[in-house]
């Protein structure tokens, strides 16, 4: 009895030491996200006086409102678009023998483990010469390329546990491949899907370094590259109030999100691990 | 409604695997075929080709006269039943039941009616609306059958479809497969390996052996009048009991004693004395104090030292030890014995099982004397496995092929009684 005692205190520690390194500075932006911009400097966890001033500020002005809806839009056709190529490039992966077939998995997984910075001259270079830079376009066809693999290997781990026969079922019933694959295969992989989509999204959602090398202006800056470019209420003072409840306004979907389908994200990250 | 015709159809896997070899067979309309063996025989594989699921390598398939080989399963107007049922997880028994006709783009009234039809016969009525999930193993079973049924194909292919349930919902479903079969009247293929289905349910049982056609014919005949040692051996339980015998002019010697040879064997009788395996079934020994005199004339008597007896009540099967001279043909009898899928069976061991009459009063421990019918006995010759008791109508010596002596099988035949095939060119 008494080891488990000493066990749960150990574990309980351990936990609160966890706790409060990740939670503290999530907690201090939002306090200071509270404050106003007089007590930004002050060292007080809690704000002495409370104040809804950033949160109307960024949320009544263009150099905010416009990148938030940016991030939507440009996260939603991203993640549409990368989740239905995703789920065809995985059935092909998970089901079909085909040459190159080890060329394509190699191909993906080699994109995701690369590193974006050395890619961000050339895309620069190749979105102004095509007219791509600061567009949505812009934007979407990088998070699809860099969404794309995740969302095959995640995919191609749910589409391996779907029977086969169900297939050949489909077939014999009169299905045609694009029919076995639209009415039984792709329904039974959905949780699949969602997961993917899920995580997808938060990867768009999250980036910042394309989102502000390859914009320029707020016509296609999503949300985390916008904060960079706040300024204060004039030339002197720091817009830190603005950027902690910007901050706090972009974490709070990620938040929903993640309580909503915690089970799903993390089964969709084993199942694509164990496959990799 | 449509005939079936094998015409010497290949499958052969990418990496040389010789699955199916040039199986022919003729399935009438209307006609209820078997295929059975053991596994990795080649029937499944033979089933998938007919249904299109897998490509046919050489030969021809042709389904009510057309040839078939390039067309997709959805134009070949078959359904299939499958092992693991194969029911759509995320439909209603209503949707699974009515998915085919659907994508045939039916109108939703006809598809209403014929699922509610098809429903009723197989009483599913109450289940319509449930996930396939919620329904026991018989219940998914007749939800397969019905997803089969309410499309009226031309034909239906059936995978093991009884194998996943116990054993007494297998023996009420093999009825109801029977009876539906006869309803309908519609062209069944039906592959198993459970030879008590096969027996029971054909109009005809096709037994293959490493995706070659052994025989095809009717269960009673391909019980009495086996084509060659294979078949013998693998239909019938408990199977046959082997032991060795010399056949010459003075007629046929075993180690239960001497008879003369009677019938289309005597056909097989040179000057020369033969070495042959002798078959006989379990039932064919009997107490002899049961057999009538006039009977008993046509069988050898002879002692045994009854080792174990077992009472079923309506039958008494002894067992028996005794020196069958079977190790000449170990090898053969237990390549055999691995086809047929028992692994241990004890190919080499020395003991025969009888089935007797529960009248018997023989009991375990006695040295007693047993009855062997000499009529019912089966010659197979050592080298190809042909069955020489079996008279070969029309039977023409073909080349001499080293293949098929080697393992023992027939050539493929043309769907009809395989006998007389075989290399016997070699052989006489």
């Amino acid at each position: 009895m008494a080891t488990t005692t000493r066990q749960k205190a150990g574990w309980g520690a351990a936990n609160a030491v966890t706790f409060v390194v990740i939670a503290i500075p999530l907690l201090w932006i939002a306090s200071l996200s509270f404050k106003t911009p007089a007590a930004i400097t002050d060292p007080s966890f809690w704000p002495a006086q409370w104040t809804w001033g950033n949160y109307s500020g960024i949320l009544t002005s263009a150099t905010f409102v416009r990148p938030l809806l940016n991030s939507i839009g440009i996260g939603l056709i991203a993640t549409f678009i990368a989740v239905v190529f995703a789920s065809m490039a995985a059935y092909a992966v998970a089901r079909l023998t085909m040459p190159g077939k080890r060329l394509i998995v190699a191909g993906a997984l080699l994109i995701s483990i690369f590193p974006q910075i050395s890619l961000v001259t050339p895309l620069y270079n190749i979105e102004r010469s095509l007219s791509l830079f600061n567009t949505w376009p812009g934007l979407i066809i990088p998070y699809i390329a860099f969404g794309l693999p995740m969302a095959v290997y995640i995919l191609a781990a749910f589409f391996q546990q779907i029977p086969w026969q169900l297939e050949k079922a489909a077939k014999v019933d009169g299905a045609t491949p694009w029919q076995a694959f639209t009415k039984v295969i792709a329904p039974l992989a959905a949780p699949g899907m969602v997961t993917s989509a899920i995580l997808v999204f938060m990867f768009c959602w999250n980036e910042f370094l394309f989102a502000i090398s390859l914009t320029s202006t707020t016509s296609a800056r999503t949300a985390p590259a916008a904060l960079a470019f706040f300024s204060g209420g004039s030339q002197f003072t720091t817009p830190t109030g603005p950027i902690a409840a910007a901050a706090v306004v972009i974490t709070i979907p990620i938040i929903i999100f993640v309580s909503v389908f915690q089970r799903r994200i993390v089964s969709g990250l084993t199942s694509g691990a164990v496959k990799g | 409604m449509a005939d079936m015709v094998l015409d010497q159809v290949t499958k052969r896997y990418p990496d040389g695997t010789l699955a199916v070899d040039k199986l022919s067979l003729n399935i009438a309309d209307g006609e209820f075929v078997i295929l059975v063996g053991p596994s990795g025989c080649g029937k499944s594989t033979t089933l998938n080709m007919i249904a299109g699921l897998e490509d046919i390598t050489e030969g021809e398939l042709r389904i009510g006269g057309k040839v078939v080989n390039d067309k997709s399963p959805r134009d070949r107007d078959i359904a299939m039943v499958f092992q693991s049922y194969a029911l759509y997880p995320h439909m209603t028994v209503r949707e699974n039941m009515g998915f085919s006709l659907k994508l045939a783009k039916t109108p939703k009234g006809v598809i209403n009616q014929k699922v509610t039809e098809a429903a009723q016969s197989l009483g599913l009525t109450d289940l319509l609306d449930r996930k396939p999930a919620n329904l026991s193993g018989g219940q998914q079973q007749r939800v397969a059958m019905g997803r089969a049924i309410v499309r009226d194909p031309s034909a239906f292919l059936m995978d093991e479809p009884l194998s996943n349930l116990d054993a007494k919902l297998r023996v009420q479903m093999r009825l109801e497969v029977s009876k539906l079969q006869k309803r309908l009247g519609t062209t069944m293929v039906y592959v198993t390996h459970d030879q008590t289905e096969a027996l029971t349910l054909g109009d005809r049982v096709a037994v293959l052996r490493a995706g070659v056609l052994q025989q095809a014919a009717p269960p009673q005949e391909l019980y009495e009048r086996p084509v060659n040692l294979f078949v013998a051996g693998f239909i019938g339980s408990p199977s046959m009991n082997f032991m060795s015998g010399t056949l010459d002019s003075g007629g046929l010697r075993i180690p239960l004693g001497d008879m003369p040879v009677s019938g289309s064997l005597r056909q097989e009788v040179s000057a020369a004395s033969r070495e042959v395996i002798v078959g006989i079934r379990p039932e064919n020994f009997q107490d002899p104090s049961l057999v009538s005199a006039d009977v008993r004339p046509h069988g050898i008597t002879f002692q045994a030292t009854i080792d174990v007896l077992e009472s079923l009540g309506a039958e008494k099967y002894v067992y028996f030890n005794m020196d069958l001279g079977k190790a000449k043909y170990v090898t053969e009898l237990e390549e055999l014995a691995r086809d047929a899928g028992r692994a241990d069976s004890g190919a080499a061991s020395e003991t025969v099982v009888a089935r007797l009459d529960p009248a018997t009063r023989i009991s375990e421990g006695a040295e007693v004397q047993l009855w062997a019918d000499a009529r019912a006995l089966h010659v197979f010759d050592p080298a190809t496995g042909r069955n020489l008791s079996v008279a070969a109508p029309g039977a023409k010596a073909s080349p001499a092929d080293p293949g098929a002596r080697r393992r023992g099988a027939t050539s493929p035949s043309t769907g009809q009684p395989a006998s007389g095939q075989t290399s016997s060119s070699t052989v006489s």
